[in-house]
């Protein structure tokens, strides 16, 4: 096993040197992905010195992992989720008039656009990784099948994964190839649904209104700039 | 009552003599145990199904949910500023800890900073609720091996932590005090000088766990060799806290790449063990209350002066775009990774919560120890369900 423990480090290092260190260590950790995964790495993106976004293709998923995991030093598993990125047809409900036309009705539904690193698909993992001894940490985001999300299951590169995905595909419907085990976690067994899905409504504020639209009132002199800022009416 | 003649009670024994001199294995399709669902020390409800072969786990499974609030759908019908309401409920024995990385994301997002006195009183609050977290570890981890005196200590000294953070928040459990760009308030007249009493109050406490349970008997043989943990067996879960450091790695947030927070700018250690057993888990949560203490007393000595709120706007929109950030909170890492697409609402939030990674690998360390040994790890993993359950 690796050693982890490091002698008690200097607290005052230079900032700056630091920071352009730590952006080489992104870049390089971006390359040697490319290099392992060739076509499967889509899209990446370095935001220096904070973080580091890749984008892989479904099917470089699992090699991803393994590659981060025994390449790139990234032995610390910390999430694994998914994002839908579909606007909600619901708008943004009670919060925001915005999204209201004059008759009160919904407008209409905004074309979908994607976060850091770009996408393709209405669903995308989202993973994270760290590594322990040099203190970075990446994200991974794959896209999926809009109607039959599928990918492979992390677990036999970081165990940590098996409950994260059970999340993943009881709250957004994300079906793992090769998960032993692939059942409710939070939701009792008879659930229908997938609740972090956007097209799931979210009942309480279907039958209540939102006490809190009243709260957000406009000081004198300040709408002025807050114009369509919604939810101050 | 039915009683057998005596003639059948001795053959059966005679059977079972026979049976141990050539050394028969009786076989069995085990014993399903179900423990719960409750926690000895109401850290909410956990059920764990375990089966026995005689007096050993051949399978654990936790069982969760009784407590799911659905926090990451919430969070997207909810403003920036009330979805701190919401994040301080998670892990309920540290509030403000909770509110820290959320807010930290939210100003990246903004690029906005909190001034420096801000900053120090975050990292004072930050550090106290640890206290008043893991204090109440300490005192629990007894009651659960069956010594009830500490947690009646932890009980009354966690108190005066309380106390100190209501006087600055307004609330004992849930101050929601954090605020994009800063702070809601300055803290009263007269709270250093309260604080550092109750510091005093709190490395005593120490000192009797030490006393108490530390050097007990019973307890370290309760402890010592348990629930071993491995280092890459622990980070390939996504351990984190004093638990991954119990098994001898040194990462601690609050030194590497901590943000927002001004941690770096104190004298302080971050404490391992090498031997990755209930009993070091216990002992590292020990060393960083101390620490806490240590960190709390400077961070009083500097806090610098000026303005506790940054200028942010009125109604907070959030520029579109992806953050993540987490900090070294009482349990372990919490994240919040949020994107935002430039409402008044995130788009999303991922919640990652210490405990769940904590106790996703139960399954793999009940496997094989004692039905008793099973109460004594799961205490020291030290988790809380409103943090597992979100």
């Amino acid at each position: 096993m690796i050693p982890l423990s490091s002698p008690d480090t200097t607290l005052d290092e230079p900032a700056e040197s630091a920071e352009r260190a730590t952006d080489e260590e992104r870049e390089s950790l971006v390359a040697t992905l490319a290099d392992v995964l060739g076509d499967g790495l889509v899209d990446s993106e370095v935001a220096p010195g904070t973080d580091v976004w890749v984008r892989v293709t479904a099917e470089a998923w699992l090699d991803a992992g393994m590659a981060l995991r025994d390449r790139c030093g990234m032995a610390y598993f910390n999430f694994l989720s998914a994002i839908d990125w579909l606007p909600s047809p619901f708008g943004r409900d009670m919060d925001a008039q915005v999204d209201l036309s004059d008759d009160g009705e919904a407008a209409e539904p905004e074309p979908m656009t994607w976060g850091v690193a770009g996408g393709g698909t209405r669903f995308q993992l989202l993973a994270r990784v760290h590594d322990p001894r040099a203190h970075i940490g990446v994200t991974l985001k794959a896209d999926l099948d809009s109607h039959d999300p599928r990918a492979d299951s992390w677990i036999p590169a970081y165990p940590g994964a098996d409950w994260h995905e059970r999340e993943a595909w009881e709250m957004f419907g994300i079906t793992f190839r090769g998960h032993p085990n692939l059942i409710h976690l939070y939701l009792p067994t008879q659930f229908e649904g997938n609740p972090l899905r956007k097209d799931y409504p979210l009942l309480a504020r279907r039958v209540k209104p939102w006490p809190g639209i009243v709260d957000v009132e406009l000081m004198p002199g300040d709408d002025a700039d807050d114009e369509g800022d919604g939810g101050s009416v | 009552m039915t009683t057998v003649p005596d003639t059948r009670k001795l053959a059966y024994i005679a059977g079972q003599a026979s049976d141990a001199r050539v050394n028969v294995e009786f076989e069995s399709d085990g014993m399903v145990l179900n423990l719960g669902p409750q926690h000895p020390a109401t850290h909410g409800t956990l059920r764990v199904i375990v089966k026995l072969d005689g007096e050993r786990v051949t399978a654990a499974e936790p069982v969760m949910g009784y407590m799911h609030r659905g926090y990451e759908k919430l969070a997207e019908v909810r403003t920036y500023p009330q979805i701190t309401t919401l994040v301080n409920r998670i892990d309920w024995l540290g509030s403000f800890a909770n509110e820290v990385p959320f807010i930290l994301a939210a100003e990246r997002l903004m690029e906005v900073e909190a001034p420096p006195r801000a900053q120090w009183i975050r990292t004072v609050l930050f550090e106290l609720s640890r206290i008043a977290n893991v204090v109440l570890f300490l005192g629990d981890m007894g009651v659960q091996l069956g010594a009830v005196t500490p947690v009646f200590f932890a009980f009354r000294d966690r108190e005066f932590v309380l106390n100190q953070i209501e006087a600055v928040t307004g609330g004992r459990f849930h101050p929601n005090f954090d605020r994009i760009g800063g702070l809601k308030d300055d803290i009263p007249k007269g709270w250093v000088d309260e604080t550092r009493g109750v510091l005093d109050r709190i490395r005593t406490f120490c000192d009797e766990m030490e006393d108490l349970v530390t050097g007990n008997e019973i307890f370290q043989a309760r402890t010592r060799g348990i629930g071993v943990i491995p280092a890459d067996v622990g980070l390939s879960y996504g351990l984190s806290g004093a638990n991954i450091r119990a098994s001898g790695v040194d990462w601690d947030l609050r030194r590497d790449g901590g943000v927002g927070l001004v941690h770096d700018r104190l004298d302080w250690k971050v404490w391992t063990h090498p031997d990755g057993d209930s009993f070091s888990r216990y002992w590292v949560r020990l060393q960083e209350v101390r620490e806490a203490c240590i960190m709390v007393d400077q961070l009083l000595d500097g806090m610098p002066s000026g303005p506790i709120m940054a200028k942010v706007p009125r109604i907070i929109k959030v520029p579109a775009g992806e953050a993540y950030v987490e900090t070294e909170n009482p349990l372990g890492i919490m994240g919040f990774y949020v994107i935002s697409k430039g409402d008044l609402v995130p788009y999303r939030v991922k919640i990652r919560s210490a405990s769940f990674n904590n106790i996703s690998i139960t399954p793999w360390l009940l496997k094989g120890v004692y039905v008793p040994d099973v109460v004594s790890i799961l205490a020291s993993l030290y988790f809380i369900l409103g943090d597992i359950d979100r």
